[in-house]
């Protein structure tokens, strides 16, 4: 069996350099009747970063969190949740938003959050109270009294949320957080994200929306087949491909020609490719010696997707790109 | 949100009545817990007016009528004699009723007048206090003989004229009927515990299939130990049964009560009733809180009330062979059979309570209750490791959804 160290843990390899770890995951295993779900999965999240885990659904993050809060224990591997392995004895600093979400349906909205609070042993009174004061502070003052049932999905999943944090945890985690709320409170669950970091709080969540991890995150750990091919800051991760150059000529052939990469392509009257790792100057040098007639070349930078696509390969990024379209309609 | 936290860690018990709290509040206030309350209570109700009716019906029917068809000298006398020896017979000098004076040489024939609607007239005497006939179905008259030859002899002034007063020196029981009256009371209190537990552990097995239809279980399971998570559900359970079984004892005993009955008409168990009450409380809540863990385990792989129908079967014929065999170890103390009775988890609260009210004694009780206690930890703690091993692992799409009768998708 794999043993994490007892003493501190610290970050050195998410840029967040001697941070000590909120999360440390060392070859988490698990298997549901012979299917390997997670395999070797290895995490670092130092105390007061936003993390992202990345991948398609089935790709093992729901299990990995659940692994690291103790909802069910790996069949291999060891993980540390604020400094224990053991995560319920830190029950009481963290909060967990499952994917499904799920509050009791006769429950008022101010007694749900407050019995999310009681659960991590904030006093019931005192629950009630903040509860009270969260659905206030965020537009939800009107629904205090009702029932969930009568709420809507939306605004019960921003109950579930607030009850979440009521307790104000240390560490945040958040699986698909993002799924199930509109454009405007997705940008409103950003700004509580941002708010929670700054105050020190590290959060962690899943997605496969590869556009609120990249908005958000100090660093991220792509998940695919139940393996992490990539966990680091973000930068490392667009740096991972090179960036892409896009060239547009007003003479269509000639000498030129033989200084463009390998794996250039041809679309109207662009070129696109990755910059060469000679660098721009030596491409440039031989475009203009040639006459190719430059109207246009611009270098852009490889985004997560990019990253993503590169990392977790094309069948990953395709089954993404499916449950995009299926989460848009 | 910038407030300082009060969170500390919960123990385990202090996660379970967080649960239990929320459950026991939940189920309280449901309009399904009034419904629950009322059927028993309807069907106590039943039982008061239909044993109300029975009686009066048993009365009636138990005494009949001996009718009279004498000269008025005769039937004079006769009614006095009755009136003399009633009081020092009872029940068993039947009442007289004339239905005919007869006039000097008039005619009269029983059997017409039995056949008449006279309709609880089990008999009639007719001709005379010296030449007594009696006429009527052949047991009954067989039986009244007797009592037909004592009256007219009383009216005819031949029977004994002073009665000596009986000083009357009573003991509440002798050893044989307090043995059977301890042993009657051993029953009922089985059958009063497993009608309880039946009535009331239905409710545990449909429990935590709320909890999965809600999918709070995720949240739960993450913010305390799954022990505490069982243990709270069994504590509310357990919270609800008491409520219910305090209604039903005080509308069942205040209907009880109001029909001349009493404690003291029932031979005492032999720990005395105080005892017998708070054992029978105890064992109330080892004995659901066993089976109850049982069921939790079982109905929290359940994913539908259908599915929770369909294992509430065997659960119930389980808990009836549990309940026969507490019941047939009554029948054979300090055999080897009564000892396992005592040391099987889930008969052992049935024949301790037999126990309490058949023998003296409480060490024995203690230490029942102490392995029952342990009984309930070590299945309450495999519950929860069941439970999570089997439907916690959510994993891979579809998994979330597995129960005892699906395989979950490779």
């Amino acid at each position: 069996m794999m043993k994490l160290g007892d003493g501190p843990m610290t970050s050195n390899a998410s840029g967040a350099q001697d941070r000590p770890l909120a999360i440390e995951a060392r070859g988490l295993v698990k298997r549901f009747d012979g299917f390997t779900a997670v395999d070797g999965v290895d995490l670092s999240v130092p105390e007061g970063a936003i993390y992202g885990i990345l991948g398609p659904n089935g790709a093992g993050k729901t299990t990995t969190l659940r692994m690291l809060l103790g909802i069910i224990d790996p069949d291999a591997g060891v993980r540390r949740l604020l400094g224990t392995d053991r995560p319920h004895e830190v029950a009481h600093t963290v909060g967990y938003l499952p994917e499904e979400r799920g509050l009791y349906p006769s429950m008022k909205a101010y007694e749900a959050i407050a019995f999310l609070g009681a659960l991590r042993g904030l006093p019931l009174a005192e629950g009630r109270r903040r509860g009270k004061e969260l659905l206030e502070e965020h537009g939800l003052g009107y629904a205090i009294d009702r029932q969930i049932r009568q709420l809507s999905k939306g605004m019960a999943q921003q109950v579930q949320l607030l009850g979440t944090l009521v307790h104000n945890p240390r560490l945040v985690v958040f699986d698909e957080p993002f799924s199930g709320l509109d454009a405007l409170n997705q940008g409103k669950l950003e700004r509580m994200i941002r708010t929670l970091a700054e105050k020190g709080t590290t959060v962690i969540f899943s997605t496969h929306v590869i556009a609120h991890a990249e908005r958000l995150c100090d660093a991220v750990a792509i998940i695919a087949g139940g393996k992490v091919p990539f966990a680091g800051p973000v930068d490392v991760a667009r740096d991972r491909i090179r960036p892409q150059v896009r060239l547009e000529t007003r003479v269509g052939d000639g000498p030129w020609r033989g200084a463009l990469p390998a794996d250039a392509r041809h679309e109207g009257s662009f070129w696109y490719f990755s910059l060469p790792e000679t660098g721009i100057e030596p491409l440039l040098r031989a475009l203009i010696e040639g006459e190719a007639g430059i109207l246009s070349l611009s270098i852009e930078r490889a985004g997560l997707h990019d990253a993503f696509v590169a990392i977790a390969g094309e069948a990953a990024a395709r089954a993404l790109e499916e449950e995009k379209e299926e989460f848009r309609r | 949100m910038s407030e300082q936290s009060h969170t500390g860690r919960l123990s385990t018990l202090a996660a379970a009545l967080v649960v239990a709290r929320r459950d026991f509040t939940a189920i309280l206030f449901s309009r399904s817990f009034i419904f629950f309350l009322l059927g028993p209570l309807f069907m106590m109700a039943l039982m008061y007016v239909a044993g109300g009716v029975g009686q009066q019906v048993r009365q009636n029917a138990s005494r009949p009528e001996l009718g009279v068809a004498m000269n008025a000298a005769d039937a004079d006398a006769l009614v006095r004699a009755q009136q003399v020896l009633a009081p020092r017979l009872g029940p068993a000098m039947p009442t007289l009723v004339v239905v005919r004076k007869l006039q000097p040489g008039e005619a009269f024939d029983p059997l017409i007048a039995m056949k008449s609607n006279r309709a609880n007239l089990a008999a009639i005497v007719s001709g005379t206090l010296e030449k007594p006939v009696l006429t009527g179905p052949e047991e009954r008259i067989a039986d009244w003989q007797g009592r037909v030859a004592l009256l007219t002899a009383q009216a005819l002034q031949r029977g004994p004229t002073d009665f000596p007063e009986v000083t009357l020196a009573g003991i509440a029981t002798s050893t044989a009927d307090k043995t059977q009256g301890q042993r009657s009371t051993a029953q009922i209190g089985q059958t009063v515990l497993f009608m309880l537990m039946m009535i009331l552990a239905g409710m545990v097995l449909s429990n935590l299939v709320e909890e999965k239809g809600n999918k709070i279980i995720e949240v739960l399971a993450a913010a305390i130990p799954m022990d505490a998570v069982f243990l709270g559900k069994l504590f509310a359970m357990l919270a609800i049964s008491f409520v219910g079984i305090t209604v039903w004892a005080l509308v069942g005993g205040s209907l009880w009560v109001s029909a001349g009955n009493g404690l003291s008409d029932y031979p005492a168990p032999a720990v005395g009733w105080p005892a017998f009450f708070a054992l029978g409380v105890i064992y109330f809540a080892m004995g659901y809180l066993v089976l109850g863990s049982i069921f939790l385990a079982i109905g929290s792989l359940a994913t539908t009330v259908r599915e929770v129908q369909t294992l509430s079967m065997p659960v119930t014929m389980l808990q009836l062979l549990n309940f026969f065999f507490a019941n047939f170890a009554m029948a054979m103390p300090g055999t080897w059979v009564e000892k396992a009775a005592m040391i099987v988890p889930f008969s052992s609260p049935f024949t301790m309570l037999a126990r309490a009210a058949q023998h003296e004694g409480l060490w024995l009780h203690a230490a029942a209750i102490a392995w029952q206690g342990l009984c309930v930890a070590v299945l309450v703690r495999g519950g929860a490791a069941m439970f999570k091993k089997r439907v916690m692992q959510s994993g891979p799409a579809g998994a979330t959804k597995r129960s005892l009768f699906r395989r979950a998708p490779a």
